[in-house]
């Protein structure tokens, strides 16, 4: 996908530009949004690059690094923090041998902490794009993410 | 007017219907501390630091957010405000480089002044600063993230009144950074160095590139003869560090505080101000009557000049090839003065004191060389560094007396004082330009329709039948507009003054920090009021001037002239 195509779809003004960043940027292959694309959504919607690369850096949905084909996203508010959620980090952290905020060699998976992501009562939590995984313990990690070694879809 | 009741600490005060608990409480003597809020920006609400107790409010308020209403009942210092207030400002500091000693806003520091105010004696956090470098790389401004606190002020100076957005908020939540796209380098960035971010910013995340030890060397280096030159609005401001009220004019003093410091001649840009508007004037007649490319633009503001060059390059045929009279001055120091005086250019160390920041990415071009080894002007200092020298020299200010420029370039009319205000080169050319061409003396030299700080003005004056239409613009998002009225071919104006700072000079990024519109009409009307003080006040009257195109120049636009006082621009589009 192109960054015109993105705004086409979506829109060019600036209550727009979030769905499409976030749409052009699930095309890429690496999951993120280069200097040059925030340029290009900057000129094409009139909004300034500081503005942009604003945004682009406040959501943790969007990224301005270059990121792994999936992204694991822990939940790093207060009940899933009080839930243990800190080893789920650490055994994420040991099996795929990266710190939160790296990417795999191969590129297959990025750690990183989110906001709240609205399921308390699963604590503690986190979501893999559109996926969401709840009540997770140690054990459940690494079955979890052996079905996305195996070339799963999402 | 709609006047509600309320009740502040006990007080009973009637207030006007819309204004804020902050203002209220100024009204009656209480001052609410503060760091975001901004009496000419957007309220931002993000500090905290200005919460108070509402009678009936589940938590403590904004004040500089909420709004009065009638009845309202408010305590601006209960335990609960006061514990409040301090543990934000001890978050704050436990997220900042705390060497305050040798910081460049020691005693001017928006944080330091509250902490102290509301007693902060102990660190109860631990500090989790992570240093990140220090942006050096513009010849104007520096920017230290290790002092910035968020406020966002420079993103709303930068944004809304500039135009240019250069700043942002970077990240989020406690790592949210205010810096360029791309965490790019100042210098990188399309920054034009007007400074203002640093006017606004409450601490010294934001300061100018201080040059004050080169100038001291200079001073105390007997090879060097040191001269000086001074902006029209450093004389309306430089008073404001001494603690005189804005808007005092403080001439006569500035003039003796530079001699105490130890400079060789004391001397004023208001006398090239006076040369610029023979040389602009005489630009604006050629191409009048060759049919050149008008409307014609001033060129005497650095920050518009980084503007233009770097937004719209396409229209650089408009900006008059006249160079700022900070330049000028420059270039006949070195180019003129040095050898009047038996001594060689490299022996004459030129520095200027302007209000400005872009004043010292200017100096720098490499272009401003007369003999193509040595800068025309050697360093620039603005009025804040100005007032830094003088504390350090330890130079009682306000006991100084009132002295007098030196000669030959001490002289200056009020149109090259009035150069320091939004309008006033218009003013001045005007005043010039009418009596070149008509022969008639011009009966009222007052031009009122392009004083003042309405964002874009205009004019009409009668030149003996032909109507010339001119406008003035002050700050660059005006600045902006007026050019998109250019390219669309719908300004039918032949001149143009283009200032990057609000309010013109006085509003300068250079200026004692804190600037308000409040204050620059306080500086604007004193430089109208010094214009009116002086017995001349046409440029084209100025005797010195005068007898410099006699002895030297020979004519407006001749060929010394154009060696000396021409420029050429470039298209840095980034």
């Amino acid at each position: 996908m192109q960054v015109k195509e993105a705004l086409d779809k979506y829109g060019r003004t600036a209550d727009k530009l979030i769905g499409a960043m976030l749409a052009y940027q699930k095309s890429t292959p690496c999951n993120y949004l280069t200097e040059d694309d925030i340029k290009e959504f900057s000129r094409e919607t009139g909004l300034p690059e500081s503005r942009v690369y604003s945004i682009a850096s406040f959501y943790s949905l969007l990224s301005t690094e270059a990121r792994g084909k999936y992204i694991i996203q822990v939940c790093y508010d207060v009940p899933c923090y009080i839930n243990d959620s800190v080893n789920i980090v650490n055994e994420l952290e040991k099996i795929l041998e990266i710190k939160m905020g790296q990417t795999t060699d191969d590129r297959l998976f990025t750690i990183e902490y989110s906001s709240c992501l609205g399921c308390c009562d699963k604590a503690p939590a986190m979501q893999i794009g559109a996926t969401l995984y709840g009540n997770l313990t140690k054990d459940k990690i690494s079955s979890i993410l052996s079905t996305y070694r195996g070339g799963k879809d999402e | 007017m709609n006047m509600v009741n309320i009740k502040i600490n006990n007080r009973d005060i009637k207030v006007a219907k819309g204004t804020s608990i902050l203002n209220a409480a100024k009204e009656v003597g209480i001052t609410i501390p503060n760091l975001c809020y901004h009496p000419d920006q957007e309220v931002k609400a993000n500090c905290r630091v200005c919460v108070v107790e509402v009678e009936g409010a589940r938590t403590l308020q904004a004040s500089c957010a909420t709004e009065v209403k009638e009845g309202m009942v408010i305590r601006t210092n209960t335990q609960k405000v006061r514990q409040s207030r301090k543990v934000v400002i001890e978050l704050l500091l436990a997220n900042h480089d705390m060497d305050c000693i040798s910081c460049k806003k020691n005693n001017q520091c928006g944080l330091q002044e509250i902490a102290a105010n509301i007693g902060v004696r102990e660190s109860r956090f631990e500090n989790v600063l992570v240093k990140q470098e220090i942006d050096t790389s513009s010849p104007s401004i520096e920017r230290n993230p290790n002092k910035c606190i968020r406020c966002g002020r420079c993103i709303q100076m930068c944004n809304d009144v500039q135009g240019l957005a250069i700043l942002d908020y970077v990240g989020r939540g406690g790592s949210v950074d205010v810096k360029p796209a791309f965490g790019m380098y100042l210098n990188s960035a399309a920054c034009v160095a007007c400074g203002q971010c640093s006017v606004v910013c409450p601490v010294a995340a934001i300061t100018e590139k201080e040059d004050i030890e080169q100038v001291w060397e200079a001073i105390n280096n007997p090879n060097k003869t040191v001269v000086v030159q001074t902006a029209p609005a450093v004389r309306v401001s430089l008073g404001e560090e001494f603690g005189l009220e804005p808007g005092k004019i403080v001439t006569g003093k500035l003039v003796a505080s530079l001699r105490a410091l130890g400079f060789d001649k004391i001397f004023d840009t208001d006398f090239t101000a006076d040369l610029t508007i023979i040389e602009e004037g005489h630009e604006l007649l050629q191409r009048l009557k060759e049919g050149g490319t008008l409307p014609l633009l001033t060129s005497c503001s650095p920050g518009w000049v980084n503007f233009i060059e770097q937004y719209y390059p396409e229209l650089l045929p408009h900006l008059s090839s006249c160079k700022s009279p900070q330049q000028m001055f420059g270039a006949l120091a070195k180019g003129y003065y040095a050898e009047k005086i038996g001594k060689k250019p490299k022996d004459i160390y030129s520095v200027s004191i302007m209000p400005c920041t872009a004043k010292k990415f200017e100096a720098k071009r490499e272009e401003m060389s007369v003999d193509g080894e040595n800068l025309d002007v050697d360093v620039v200092l603005t009025t804040r560094e100005l007032a830094k020298m003088l504390r350090q020299a330890g130079i009682d200010f306000n006991k100084l007396p009132e002295e007098e420029y030196d000669a030959p370039f001490g002289l200056a009319s009020g149109a090259g004082v009035i150069f320091g205000a939004t309008g006033g080169v218009m003013e001045a050319a005007l005043r010039t330009v009418y009596e070149v061409v008509t022969g008639k003396t011009l009966e009222n030299l007052d031009f009122m329709a392009v004083r003042g700080l309405e964002g874009i003005k205009e004019a009409q004056v009668d030149l003996d039948g032909t109507i010339v239409k001119v406008a003035v613009a002050h700050s660059l998002s005006k600045a902006r507009q007026v050019m998109e009225l250019i390219k669309e071919g719908k300004a039918d104006y032949s001149f143009i003054e283009i200032m990057c700072c609000p309010g013109g000079c006085i509003g300068g990024g250079g200026q004692p920090f804190g600037g308000t519109d409040e204050l620059r009409i306080k500086r604007i009307n004193a430089i109208y009021e010094a214009d009116k003080g002086l017995p001349i006040r046409k440029s084209h009257e100025n005797p010195a001037v005068n007898k410099l195109y006699e002895d030297f120049l020979i004519k407006p636009l001749g060929e010394k002239s154009h060696h000396l006082l021409h420029t050429t621009y470039m298209n840095r589009k980034k």
